[in-house]
């Protein structure tokens, strides 16, 4: 059974849809990427997976024993955030909030997993730094390990490498193919398809009327594939 | 001065004052980091406003414990502003500017249309800036006081990790499933408390200062959120003692001298600041 399955979902404020007829499974492995112009509804699909916003039609099934409350989740970052006085270790820890139930701390269990995400996103040596004193690239590998804490299945991300530079933009395209290749699912809002269609193994584009899910394959041989592919150099805002 | 000092202390009303204006204190600044962070200051300075408004309700209708009635009006405001600050027609700073500013003006017009006392501006005057009201406390009022602290240090510290989350993120709180809604409350619930009782030693315009300072201080130095919150804590009781302390041997007023060693302390730490980035 798929671990995610959209069914006729139709999403948007209050009665006035903004997407309709949504209709897709995601597979336990796979690393879809969801691309489309801005206002596609791309961070409106996004909000209604996490549960954060309700769909107007249709609706959302986990499968694969996930519980909704068990996805990993990247957002974009906030105002607060930039001058937040906060360790590496008090975030990441925090990505445990939803394991701990109605106990008041974090166990040691959830400690050593934050320790443990921490080291696997390589951020261990800055545990006792300030998070609003790294680097963009750093900030997005604390928060990655911090989703990592609330998952070992789904990770939902909203334009990971948004604002990074060319060198840690493939830093964390590596970082998360590597996640995806230990059997993470990987669900990623994208504005650059290029990398979408390297990395990924299906692709949803919203646009508007015209929506395409499929693999990546059938995404280069679509016409809206091949429009957006090669007629704009790859690169689509 | 040590000798004035404990010749002051030798009255049981002033210890009285120095605990509670102690715990006060403490319970002020433990919400203060939160409050700056999650943009709410302004949530904490309309509500000083409407315990004002109520204060004078509370005033005019001879209520021998003004506490009860103002605590609850208070908590109510809180969570109507929350609740409405979303998604009502009144946008949230709007709202609150209408309700603090609307709240000041009924609260004087009803002290000043029934007041029975002789000396009205005094009463106004030491239920905005506080004076001598945290000296004149009852024995009921400082056990109250004193309950109501505890708890919120004990919900603060139950709760720290959740409220830790949600200020931080909310939207992968509630993605994962932290009820944001229920912690929001709580955080509007308990901040109402600490107004009220800090309106006691500070008087209600003076209020926020005591709950944002030694956050904002806090934050010029420590790098953690369980430093600031700790610094914060530490930084608050000892203004509020020095403060008092002051007051007494100065005879200045308690809610205003308090504030300004606030202010000092700020400049201090601003200062260290500056000094660390070189």
């Amino acid at each position: 059974m798929a671990l995610m399955t959209c069914r006729d979902l139709a999403l948007g404020y209050e009665s006035h849809a903004i997407l309709e007829g949504l209709d897709f499974a995601v597979n336990a492995g796979d690393y879809l990427c969801i691309v489309g112009e801005n206002g596609s509804g791309k961070s409106t699909l996004m909000r209604t997976m996490l549960g954060l916003m309700r769909p107007l039609r249709g609706a959302i099934e986990f499968g694969d024993g996930l519980r909704g409350d068990e996805i990993g989740y990247l957002p974009q970052q906030t105002v607060v955030q930039r001058d937040f006085p906060a360790t590496v270790r008090e975030i990441v820890l925090s990505g445990c909030q939803g394991r701990i139930g109605r106990r008041p701390f974090y166990s040691r269990e959830e400690k050593a997993l934050a320790e443990q995400n921490m080291a696997r996103m390589g951020v261990t040596q800055f545990r006792r730094r300030c998070y609003r004193e790294l680097s963009g690239g750093q900030q997005q590998r604390v928060l990655l390990a911090r989703a990592l804490c609330a998952t070992r299945k789904l990770l939902l991300l909203d334009e990971p490498v948004s604002g990074l530079d060319p060198r840690v933009t493939a830093e964390m395209y590596k970082l998360i193919e590597d996640l995806n290749g230990e059997g993470v699912t990987i669900i990623m809002i994208s504005h650059d398809i290029a990398a979408a269609v390297r990395y990924a193994t299906h692709v949803l584009h919203l646009g508007g009327a015209q929506v395409f899910y499929g693999s990546v394959e059938a995404y280069r041989e679509s016409a809206l594939g091949q429009r957006f592919l090669y007629s704009e150099g790859g690169e689509c805002a | 001065m040590i000798a004035t000092i404990q010749q002051y202390l030798a009255f049981p009303f002033v210890r009285y004052a120095l605990i509670v204006g102690t715990l006060i204190a403490l319970c002020s600044s433990l919400l203060g980091v939160t409050l700056v962070l999650k943009r709410f200051s302004f949530i904490g300075d309309g509500l000083s406003h409407v315990a004002f408004g109520a204060m004078a309700i509370a005033g005019v209708l001879h209520l021998s414990n003004d506490m009860l009635f103002v605590m609850p009006v208070t908590i109510l405001s809180a969570i109507l502003l929350l609740r409405t600050g979303r998604n009502a027609k009144v946008k949230g700073d709007a709202a609150v500017a209408m309700i603090s500013v609307g709240a000041l003006a009924i609260g004087y017009l009803l002290l000043n249309l029934f007041s029975t006392s002789s000396n009205l501006s005094g009463d106004v005057c030491s239920t905005l800036f506080g004076s001598t009201s945290i000296l004149t406390l009852t024995q009921a009022e400082v056990w109250l006081c004193v309950g109501l602290s505890i708890a919120v240090v004990v919900l603060f510290v139950l709760f720290y990790n959740r409220i830790f989350a949600v200020t931080f993120d909310e939207d992968f709180s509630r993605a994962v499933g932290t009820k944001v809604e229920t912690y929001n409350l709580l955080i509007a619930v308990v901040i109402a408390v600490i107004i009220v009782l800090a309106m006691n030693l500070v008087g209600s315009l003076l209020i926020s200062a005591l709950i944002i300072f030694p956050a904002l201080s806090a934050m010029r130095v420590f790098r953690s959120f369980k430093g600031v919150t700790i610094c914060s804590a530490a930084l608050s009781v000892t203004c509020a003692l020095a403060g008092m302390l002051i007051s007494i041997v100065g005879g200045t007023p308690v809610g205003s001298t308090i504030v300004a060693v606030d202010i000092a302390v700020f400049f201090v730490f601003a200062a260290i600041e500056r000094l660390r980035r070189g």
